[in-house]
């Protein structure tokens, strides 16, 4: 019985806390289209969110290229097919590394950073102040969040995608002695416009998942700076997961609109 | 202290209706009862005490008169307008007119005092000008006009409790809620914060209910009146205390008393009177 008990109280609260990251997230998103509208918040988180995660997203995205070259080109030079190696990098930064990757060190770097901000201001009674000060923090604090890591997102993609080819570019030329125009022509001509759609909505959504992800935990923080440690692991991991998962699901659906 | 420059406004309620009312108000968390059909009145411009050990629900009670948490059952009348019904969207509107002080201050740690004091002001977009003025006006009447560039973490406790005041009370506001304004501090800015209460009561008549478990604090803020000439407070004649505080004691999750200075002082209750002593 006391097992039941148990198992009962966990699914309870499993779904309590789905049922309060679903209201938090659409009424912070709600209150997109509700006065007053915190610009000046938005382009401070955008600053946060994105210019600070540059230096990041940078050195993730050459990397992930030149290690992409480096182990695909010995695998295709067994077939003949070492000069497809532009083809390869482009095509995997593009639908899937550079989204994926990207938002992973964004959701280390930023849904911990909104855990353990809103967190600490949780736990130090500042949003219950805010509150009585008559601000909505999810307009003032979490709706910002989102818009700004969700338009961020999308252009640190673009950024690690172009960085990753250029990285991979680097390794072929550098390391691998292959020709720099054929490495380009092969990335270029290999794309299509399916691919690019794929590789720019995943970032939208998975921006969604960092930004109120990180709010969640951050907004139902309980227990002091033990708490506000736990809420900023949880958000860091739960956000790389669900990354993952939902990029699955985006992938799959994608293929089966553009067949590719 | 300096001759507040703070004045009050205009009751927009009529005068004689309760500034705040619980009706059989009750609350738990997480299957543990915390306050019990809990029933009591707030006229306008009288101070009322919470007394009570710590962990008896006291912060949770002002909480819920400011619409922060929601009663599992009762009533809560604030301004005649039920708090414990209203969606959060009316309740922001309301609490323009309530002033609170949490127990820590709960300011904003990365706001200076200025953008603290100021910020009910600054998200009514008003001019800069006159927020920086009436910051100053504010400062002014918890002394501490010249902190405006600083930030909470280099005020002292004392302090950081002195801006909490400040900001609250920068809109004139009709009710205030102190959540133990002395908690934590030495027994010298305790008396400076509890002036500042007596002062914020007796010279703009502010209905208010402060919680404490503090009873020296509570008996100093029964006993004294604020002297305007003198511009401090003073103690009233010996076995008076003032008509406008009265108490209100908690002891699990029910109220334990609910009467004047004089009645709790002189009451027969076996917990009262251990607990007095």
């Amino acid at each position: 019985m006391a097992a039941i008990a148990t198992l009962d109280r966990a699914a309870k609260k499993g779904v309590s806390a789905v049922q309060q990251y679903a209201l938090i997230s659409g009424r912070a998103v709600g209150n997109l289209f509700q006065r007053p509208f915190y610009g000046a918040d938005i382009i401070t988180q955008a600053d946060i969110i994105g210019v600070g995660s540059i230096p990041i997203v940078i050195l993730t995205g050459f990397f992930t290229g030149g290690v992409l070259a480096l182990q695909s080109a010995s695998t295709l030079a067994q077939f003949g097919a070492a000069a497809v190696t532009g083809q390869l990098v482009a095509l995997s930064m593009i639908k899937e590394l550079g989204p994926v990757l990207t938002s992973l060190m964004v959701s280390g770097r930023n849904a911990s950073g909104m855990a353990s901000e809103l967190g600490s201001m949780m736990v130090t009674e500042q949003i219950d102040a805010m509150r009585a000060l008559g601000t909505d923090p999810l307009k003032k604090l979490v709706m910002p969040r989102i818009i700004a890591t969700i338009i961020m997102l999308f252009f640190l993609t673009i950024i690690s995608d172009a960085i990753g080819i250029l990285g991979g570019a680097a390794v072929s030329v550098f390391l691998l002695g292959q020709d720099g125009s054929q490495y380009f022509h092969t990335a270029y001509q290999s794309l299509r416009y399916a691919d690019l759609v794929q590789g720019m909505v995943k970032p939208l959504f998975f921006g969604f998942i960092i930004a109120t992800i990180g709010c969640y935990y951050g907004m139902t923080t309980r227990g002091g700076t033990q708490g506000v440690g736990r809420s900023t692991t949880q958000a860091v991991v739960v956000s790389s997961v669900l990354i993952i998962a939902s990029d699955f699901v985006i992938s799959r659906f994608m293929i089966g609109i553009f067949g590719r | 202290m300096s001759q507040a420059v703070v004045a009050p406004e205009l009751q927009q309620h009529p005068p004689d209706e309760p500034a705040v009312v619980f009706e059989n108000v009750t609350i738990g968390f997480e299957n543990k009862p915390v306050l019990d059909n809990l029933s009591f009145t707030v006229k306008p411009g009288e101070t009322r005490i919470l007394l009570g050990p710590a962990g008896v629900g006291k912060s949770v009670l002002l909480k819920l008169a400011d619409g922060l948490l929601r009663p599992d059952s009762g009533r809560i009348l604030v301004f005649g307008e039920e708090v414990s019904a209203m969606p959060e969207e009316q309740l922001f509107k309301l609490r323009s007119r309530i002033g609170i002080v949490f127990q820590e201050g709960a300011l904003f740690d990365s706001l200076t005092v200025r953008d603290n004091v100021g910020y009910r002001l600054t998200e009514e977009r008003l001019p800069d000008e006159e927020i920086d003025q009436r910051v100053v006006e504010a400062l002014r009447f918890v002394e501490l006009e010249h902190t405006l560039d600083k930030f909470p973490s280099e005020l002292s406790g004392g302090m950081r409790r002195r801006v909490a005041i400040a900001r609250a009370i920068i809109t004139k506001p009709d009710l205030i809620l102190y959540d133990s304004p002395t908690g934590g501090l030495d027994p010298i800015t305790s008396t400076t914060i509890i002036e500042l209460v007596i002062k914020q009561r007796d010279v703009y008549h502010t209905s208010s209910l402060l919680v404490t478990h503090r009873l020296q604090d509570a008996f100093v803020l029964a006993s004294h009146r604020f002297n305007r000439e003198a511009n401090k407070m003073e103690p009233l004649p010996e076995g008076h205390s003032d008509p406008q505080t009265s108490f209100l004691v908690l002891n699990d999750g029910k109220l334990a008393f609910d009467g004047s200075t004089h009645d709790l002082v002189h009451s027969d209750d076996p917990f009262l009177k251990e607990y007095l002593t």
